[in-house]
């Protein structure tokens, strides 16, 4: 699967680092064309395969024990054997906490957002919190919110939220303010009250940006809930983790990890859908 | 200039006045002493050097901007916000909204005004008829050419329902020809339509063939260097305009104005 189609055969020699970008650019392009599905698609698949074949061989190979480094087969095996068992309720379980905590965090970020957008003195108010926000390590603040609200789903929402929250308000507070001033101009001469600017013109070519934002927020969603199931659960994903990892129990520890990488995967899929859908000329022919 | 000759009080059909009106950037002066007048309903076009300040004026005018010196009075507004309401502005480059169709772009302003989605654009669907955007009514702005896209740009300028248009460069980022066919496009569209109006350019061609009136600008600070009146036939082909002994003589001689001044 090498993108050479795309780069110019006729160009003077660029730098490794020029010509890497440029395919991706041409890559990039290529997928916005609609290149067919399977396209997309098999280039991670074979890139799986050769992992998980690696992977296997090495096991093999190697007579790695099941607890230090389990098969392929063997965390499959897992998987299914526990899946009635404890995983099916643990990833229901997890799913809830990233999901509603996700949406705890779209909705904070976007209301914060509108305000840092809307007003210098919110931004200069709130922006520094926002950073320091980040600044508090997660495992720190874990224990102590499963003190206050017990082991409940709501430490693990907030956690999530926390964890979440960051990159959708950066990416969107950049979005709302990155609208070409000559376009506000225009704006304003077609008679746009503030508030008609920002819904007819920045909200909407903060979209795209938005979306970005939470792309990366979906990757943080499963470590935040793995986090807070650590620091005191009674059912989830992390849950399994904790008790798995001590039992040498890997094969299920690996089957956990592979439920959670899964399911931020079909998080980040379902975003990038999204977008799509309310986007679809984002990327288009910008001149 | 309070003692102007000839011009008693306020006279109801007043156009545009600018007196002894200068703005700078910082140690940057953009326009200085420009006073200009023009009459209702009249076509001026603005020549001059890049960086002369035309846009500058230009935003003066619209409201966007405020002299630091002289006033500015634009069909007796004085005030930015007055002058707001009374301008429509179009810039060098289109900035149509790219998830908005034609209808929708066409139809922002009257949004803007309080009108409904629907009837919004329902309105407006005669002008993009007449501007033979009929076929592309539902078309994004990526799926338009760039003069298309320009044209809808004007559009939108135009349903405002200003009484006065400024227009920065309208087909300053087109090729020649698309340009060229934009000019007359122009030039009738705004004989149809009986609305003050501003040009700005670099294109002496384009400057005679929509104003008529022409003010070339000296190099910055930008000052008004000479002024003429063009009266061409209103019917004439481009070409033909283009064969014109007068246009051909004014041409000249606004070029070598505009030599002098840059
Ligand atoms: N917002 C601004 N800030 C600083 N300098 C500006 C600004 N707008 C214009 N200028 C300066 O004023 C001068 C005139 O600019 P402009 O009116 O855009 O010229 P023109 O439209 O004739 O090319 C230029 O030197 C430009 O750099
Ligand atoms: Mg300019």
């Amino acid at each position: 699967m090498t993108p050479a189609p795309g780069t110019p055969g006729l160009a003077p020699p660029a730098s490794p680092d020029a010509k890497k970008a440029s395919a991706r650019k041409n890559a990039r392009a290529a997928a916005r064309r609609g290149t067919p599905v399977w396209r997309r698609v098999l280039p991670p698949v074979i890139v799986l395969i050769l992992i998980a074949a690696i992977w296997d061989l090495v096991v093999h190979l190697g007579h790695v024990q099941d607890y230090i480094f389990p098969s392929i087969e063997n965390v499959f095996r897992s998987l299914f054997k526990n899946w009635s068992g404890i995983l099916a309720s643990a990833t229901w379980v997890t799913f809830q906490e990233m999901l509603y905590g996700f949406l705890i965090s779209i909705t904070v970020a976007v209301v914060l957002s509108l305000a840092v957008h809307s007003s210098a003195t919110l931004r200069g108010a709130i922006y520094p919190l926002l950073i320091g926000s980040q600044a508090v390590p997660i495992v720190v603040i874990g224990p102590i919110l499963a003190i206050i609200f017990g082991y409940g789903i709501s430490p693990k929402l907030i956690i999530v939220a926390i964890s979440c929250f960051f990159p959708i308000v950066v990416n969107l507070v950049d979005g709302l303010g990155s609208v070409d001033p000559d376009l506000i101009k225009v704006m304003r001469t077609l008679d746009g009250s503030r508030l008609a600017t920002l819904f007819r013109v920045e909200v909407p070519s903060a979209l795209p940006s938005f979306f970005s934002g939470l792309r990366i927020a979906a990757v943080y969603a499963p470590i935040g809930a793995v986090f807070g199931e650590y620091a005191g659960s009674q059912n989830g994903l992390g849950y399994v983790l904790i008790q798995a990892t001590p039992q040498l129990n890997t094969d299920l520890v690996f089957a956990a990890v592979l439920l959670l990488t899964v399911m931020s995967i079909i998080l980040f899929a379902l975003l990038s859908f999204l977008e799509k859908v309310c986007c679809p000329w984002a990327g288009k022919g910008r001149k | 200039m309070t003692s102007t000759a000839g011009s008693p009080a306020q006279e109801p059909e007043a156009g545009i006045r600018l007196e002894e009106v200068g703005r700078a950037f910082g140690p940057t002066v953009a326009v200085s002493g420009v006073s200009l007048t023009m009459p209702l309903h009249g076509h001026l076009s603005i020549i001059g050097p890049s960086g002369c300040g035309k846009s500058t004026l230009l935003n003066i005018i619209s409201g966007l901007d405020d002299p630091d010196e002289g006033t500015v009075e634009v069909l007796g507004a004085t005030t930015p916000d007055d002058r707001l309401r009374r301008c429509a502005w179009m810039p060098q480059r289109d900035l149509l909204l790219p998830w908005r169709d034609v209808l929708g772009n066409a139809a922002l302003a009257l949004e803007n005004q309080g009108m409904h989605r629907k009837a919004a654009r329902s309105q407006v669907t005669g002008l993009v008829k007449r501007f033979g955007l009929s076929s592309f009514e539902r078309k994004l702005p990526h799926q338009l050419s760039g003069g298309m896209r320009q044209r809808v740009s004007f559009l939108r300028t135009l349903v405002a329902g200003k009484e006065v248009l400024l227009l920065d460069e309208p087909f300053g980022a087109l090729d020649s020809i698309t340009r060229a066919d934009l000019q007359f496009w122009l030039r009738s569209a705004l004989l149809e339509e009986p609305r003050t109006t501003v040009l700005v350019t670099h294109d002496v061609e384009e400057a005679l063939l929509l104003g008529d009136e022409v003010v070339v600008m000296s190099a910055r600070p930008g000052r008004v260097a000479a002024r003429y009146a063009t009266s061409f036939p209103a019917g004439a082909s481009r070409r033909e305009l283009l064969r014109l002994a007068e246009f051909t003589e004014l041409r000249d001689e606004l070029l070598a104005r505009l030599e002098e001044a840059s």
